[in-house]
């Protein structure tokens, strides 16, 4: 990844966590921030109206035209703003979709996402921060960077992951064919690499890079959520919690034990927190294969989730099973929900209570509809008490996601207009490795020595 | 007793291609220097392939003269043949290589030195190194001679406890059966200095006259006349040309039959060898689809008959070397004159040394060359002059001079291998350069010669030759902005001539030469007046224009990445006190101790966040500094 010299540009940032209904605030600092707003924004002059105001007004995507969300725009012109810098702020109100659409626009216009932590970098900088907060400051890029680094990928759906590595494999041999002909002209069994073979490629990566876009535009990649597996042994009452989140029978409900063979996906939002619900199968040790694929898979989606909603039986003691599942979490961020409050108590709680380790606990009776509320509002407070960082940092992450898929597009596209000139393959290349490091980016993997391995082990070279 | 023998301000332990260029750099430049080699008669030997340059190399070896550096002089001198590669390819990727005549290669070398004012060229076998107060002082000899100095530089190649490995005989040596140097690795490692052991190979050499060449395929020089360096006027026209003959399936039968005999194969090895020269074993096991390899056959020289079997690179016995041998075609009655060894030896683990290749640990100590653990010749000239130009710059008090990733492949070479380290011997790749379009064969001279010249190394009479192709350049460029080339009958014929779509509509002559089919000489005739200029400058300004647009793209690239550069890491900056880097990070910043933001960023481990609270914390310092 590029670091960046301090206050050349202008970046931009959702700054406040996630949630519909909420308002969310799209901030821009830097030399540019007045000027890029005025070129989407449908109202006063911004570049006239006086510092710190606050204007109504509504943002319009240039190039649709189609209007992305009523605004208010407050406007602070530097050195009295937080970051010294000119600030923008955009207060949107149409929830996270349209917050996105609105930060997506701007960065259209060419802001750059801020790194995490970056406006108060700015602000230290600029001397607007004291010297003896250096050290919080430090601390806070750490987190956030850390913490957004591993959300970004981790976050990322595993289809989309896998696709971009595969897309970047296919680019790097592309890359290691042009190159070996440049460093070993003389070794025939490597054939020479054709402009019509780079052509195809270029072609064919383009265009999956194209469809990836497309979808990032219809929103799909904006409402992904906190994946939230809801995980416990078979016929606790997974599924039933999962319907009673989404108030709709979609899992299949039985008394049968271990019904859900597989993974169901649902998209909901809990006072103003996306999810991503996932039901898994009820892990258990088992014959039945078909089931024991869900299992596995069950372990899989536990492994990738942000938030855990462990189902417990009121009805049954507690079981080996139940403690194995208390050590498979441990360390992750979950929420223990004991279930079927209605039946006869044989759990003992105390126990529960030990092995929760001070993770909330909530009692429900799905059946009955009882303590949902408190179920809700124990996510909610999970995740806005900063439990899970990753609220706007899972959007952000996208959008930067789309940002890098745009670059790796705009990449593509100079290398296929050198083939078309005629370039030379060897400068063609450096806009195809320009393309494989951008889409690096974002999946984290920016390890710069891969073409040099994949040479050697793609080639017998050498004397 | 031991016997003082001298005060130098230099003084280059080994003579080999790293050695030369360094003792005679420093030479160059004022410095009093010494030079202790163990045996006159190797000086800037080639131990392995006789050839020099090819990609990335060949540049290097153009950079190396553009600073003043001997060896594009003396292969100018002595080739038996010399070649253009990659000329269908871009020009950034062209790189010229030639075959080198061994013999006549050391005696030429050995004459310069000879000769050279400020040098004093000995033999003598160095055991130790006098350190005082931790910094370098000298040397001391086996012959219990001492010699003090301002500055050490060492370039003892692949000498340090060098073992040569055949089939299941071992016995310390170093190349070609010289003496090896013992003592003074032992004695690097008592002061402190971290080594690491790395392995190479060479392959069989045979007699000239028991090759039937017919059952090969002829590799002819170049007629167009080429040269490495920049002052050479006069080039060889007899040429010697090499062949090329392949391995069968016999040949990998023989291999695979007998694997477990090869040194390597039988795990008595333990150096890291590189993955770009593989020996044949290496290739037979990892590549085992392949159904036969290529066998370059190369003379080493005009007066010897010893041909150099490219491509059969050994550690397999004596025996097994001959059947192997046989096995390829041309080859059949071919009598092995040497056979192939594998060779493994010491090397400084190079992340030890600043960018100025002096050891961090030891105050005026440098080391450079192989035994950095790079492999090539051209590697090591690249080390030698830049450590012959940084000793002598430290005791005349002048600023170290650090070429930077976007100035040349000696940059990116010295960055990777102090920043990054390496894990096997390291051999430069155009893969490995970031800003390669920069980095051209054809401007050299244009990034490095004023750099060569400011400390003395270039001689006027060649800065000014120079001085007058840059201008010319600029003049062609400026002529070409303002002339307007309208389409008409005689245009269009050139057009047609050079395979371009007919002309529609007038044009600036310097918007034409951007399209690739046309080259300087075509445009140059839809223009009735123009100066006769120079080859060298004509291809100049054509690779200019016309790929102006990617050159472009690249500075800008060069530009960001000077920013980071700039921002300069305080020499006694205490990582343990910046709170939030990560521990492997900080490790890793402690061994390496970049010289600025840009560097750090480089290592491996260092990742993002860490880069931002680094600038943070310098930018803390400096705001400090301010308020005070
Ligand atoms: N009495 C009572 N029954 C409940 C409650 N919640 C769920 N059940 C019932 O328990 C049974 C199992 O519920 P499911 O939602 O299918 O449980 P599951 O854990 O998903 O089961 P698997 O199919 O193994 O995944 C159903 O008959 C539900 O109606 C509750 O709070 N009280
Ligand atoms: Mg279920």
């Amino acid at each position: 990844m590029e670091v960046e010299a301090i206050g050349t540009d202008t970046i931009t940032a959702i700054s406040t966590p996630a949630g519909e209904g909420a308002i969310a605030i799209v901030r821009l600092s830097g030399p540019e921030a007045i000027a890029m707003t005025t070129e989407l924004y449908k109202g006063a002059n911004l570049l006239e109206v006086e510092s710190h105001t606050i204007n109504y007004g509504k943002i319009v995507d240039p190039i649709t035209t189609e209007i992305a969300d009523e605004v208010m725009v407050s406007v602070m012109r530097a050195p009295r703003t937080f970051t010294r810098e000119d600030v923008v702020e955009i207060n949107c109100h149409g929830g996270m979709v349209a917050v996105n659409r609105v930060l997506e626009i701007i960065l259209s216009k060419g802001a750059r996402m801020a790194e995490p932590g970056e406006f108060t970098k700015r602000a230290f900088l600029n001397g607007r921060i004291d010297l003896s907060q250096a050290e919080a400051v430090m601390d806070l890029i750490r987190a956030k960077t850390d913490k957004a680094m591993s959300m970004a990928v981790k976050q990322m759906d595993g289809r989309l992951s896998g696709l971009i590595r595969r897309l970047r494999q296919e680019l790097l041999e592309t890359v290691a064919h042009v190159e070996v002909n440049i460093d070993y002209p003389e070794y025939d069994d490597v054939e020479e690499m054709s402009h019509e073979v780079m052509r195809t490629k270029s072609k064919e990566v383009h265009k999956e890079i194209e469809a990836l876009l497309e979808v990032a535009n219809q929103g799909k990649i904006l409402r992904e959520g906190l994946a939230t597996a809801i995980i416990g042994r078979p016929n606790v009452g997974k599924s039933s919690l999962m319907n009673t989140l989404v108030q709709e029978n979609k899992a299949i409900v039985t008394e049968v034990p271990g019904t859900t063979r597989d993974i169901i996906e649902e998209y909901v939002n809990v006072r103003g927190v996306p999810l991503r619900l996932v039901d898994t199968a009820g892990i258990r040790d088992t014959e039945d294969i078909v089931e024991k694929i869900g299992v596995e898979r069950s372990r899989q989606v536990l492994k990738e989730s942000d938030l855990i909603l462990f189902v417990l039986n009121y009805n049954d003691i507690l079981t080996d099973e139940d403690v194995k599942l208390f050590e498979a979490v441990h360390g992750l961020e979950y929420i223990v929900i004991i279930n079927k409050t209605d039946l006869e108590q044989n759990l003992d709680l105390s126990k529960v209570n030990v092995l929760a380790k001070g993770k909330p606990i909530v009692t429900t009776s799905l059946i009955e509809e009882e303590g949902i509320v408190e179920l809700e509002s124990a996510i909610a407070k999970t995740f806005f008490s900063g439990d899970i960082e990753s609220s706007d940092l899972t959007y952000v992450s996208n959008v930067r996601h789309i940002q890098l898929l745009k670059q790796a597009k705009s990449a593509l596209e100079d290398a296929m207009e050198g083939i078309e000139l005629g370039m030379p393959l060897d400068m063609v290349q450096i806009d195809v490795t320009r393309t494989w490091e951008i889409l690096g980016e974002i999946i984290g993997d920016t390890a710069s020595d891969g073409l040099i391995n994949q040479l050697f082990s793609q080639f017998c070279l050498g004397k | 007793m031991t016997y003082h023998a001298g005060h130098y301000d230099v003084i280059v332990i080994g003579a080999g291609h790293a050695g030369v260029e360094a003792g005679m750099a420093a030479a160059k430049m004022g410095a009093k220097t010494l030079m202790l080699t163990l045996n006159l008669d190797m000086v800037a030997f080639m131990p392995c392939n006789p050839s020099l340059g090819g990609p990335a190399k060949g540049i290097v070896i153009r950079e190396v003269d553009a600073l003043g550096g001997v060896m594009a002089k003396v292969i100018d001198k002595t080739y038996i043949q010399m070649r253009m590669l990659n000329t269908g390819k871009g020009p950034a990727v062209q790189a010229l290589r030639a075959q080198a005549d061994k013999p006549l290669y050391i005696k030429e070398m050995k004459h310069i030195l000879e000769n050279q004012e400020n040098l004093t060229l000995r033999q003598g076998m160095v055991d130790q190194l006098i350190i005082e107060d931790g910094v370098c002082k000298g040397v001391l000899t086996e012959s219990k001679t001492s010699y003090t100095a301002e500055t050490v530089i060492v370039t003892t190649g692949t000498f340090m406890r060098g073992k040569v490995l055949m089939g299941d005989l071992e016995y310390e040596s170093g190349p070609n059966n010289q003496r090896v140097s013992i003592k003074l690795s032992e004695h690097l490692e008592e002061i402190g200095l971290d080594l690491t052991r790395f392995k190479t190979g060479t392959p069989p050499r045979v007699n000239s006259h028991t090759i039937d060449y017919s059952k090969t395929e002829i590799q002819p020089g170049d007629e167009e006349p080429q040269s490495f360096s920049y002052e050479t006027t006069e080039y060889i026209a007899d040429q010697i040309p090499c062949w090329l003959t392949y391995t069968n399936e016999f040949t990998h039968q023989i291999i695979n039959d007998n694997l477990t005999l090869s040194a390597m194969y039988s795990g008595m090895k333990r150096g890291t060898g590189p993955r770009y020269c593989p020996s044949i074993e290496d290739k037979i096991v990892r590549f085992n689809d392949k159904p036969r390899h290529q066998v370059f056959l190369e003379p080493e020289g005009r007066d010897t008959e010893e041909v150099y079997v490219q491509g059969l690179s050994t550690s397999l016995p004596e025996s097994i070397q001959y059947e192997i041998v046989k096995s390829v075609p041309g080859l059949e009655n071919a009598e092995i004159m040497r056979p192939g060894y594998a060779i493994e030896y010491d090397a400084v683990v190079p992340t030890q040394l600043w960018p100025t290749l002096e050891t961090k640990k030891i105050p005026g100590l440098f080391t450079a060359g192989q035994i950095n653990g790079t492999s090539g010749y051209e590697e090591a000239a690249a080390q030698g002059i830049m450590a012959g130009i940084n000793a002598a710059a430290k005791i005349q008090g002048k600023e170290p001079v650090i070429l930077d990733r976007s100035q040349a492949y000696i940059g990116v070479l010295i960055d990777d291998l102090v920043t990054k380290g390496t894990r096997e011997p390291y051999r430069l790749l155009t893969s490995r350069a970031e800003y390669r379009l920069l980095l051209r064969h054809d401007n050299a001279d244009l990034r490095l010669t004023d750099i060569g010249y400011e400390l003395g190394l270039i001689s006027d009479d060649r800065y000014k030759q120079f001085d007058e192709k840059k201008q010319l350049i600029e003049e062609e460029k400026k002529r070409l902005r303002k002339i307007t080339i309208k389409p008409n009958e005689a245009v269009n014929q050139v057009m047609a001539e050079a395979g371009a779509t007919p002309l529609k509509e007038a044009i600036k002559a310097y918007d034409l030469m951007k399209r690739p089919e046309l080259s300087y000489a075509f445009v140059a005739r839809m223009i009735e007046s123009h100066p006769d200029l120079p080859i060298d400058v004509q291809e100049q300004v054509g690779i200019q224009i016309k790929y102006e647009g990617y050159i472009k793209k690249a500075k800008e690239q060069v530009a960001r990445m000077l920013k980071m550069e700039d921002k300069k890491i305080p020499e006694n900056i205490d990582y343990d006190k910046i709170s939030g880097i990560a521990t492997e990070a900080k490790d890793k910043l402690k061994k390496v101790r970049p010289l600025s933001v840009g560097q750090a960023s480089r290592i491996s481990g260092v990742n993002p966040a860490d880069v931002s609270i680094l600038l943070v914390y310098i930018e803390q310092g400096n705001v400090a500094r301010i308020a005070n």
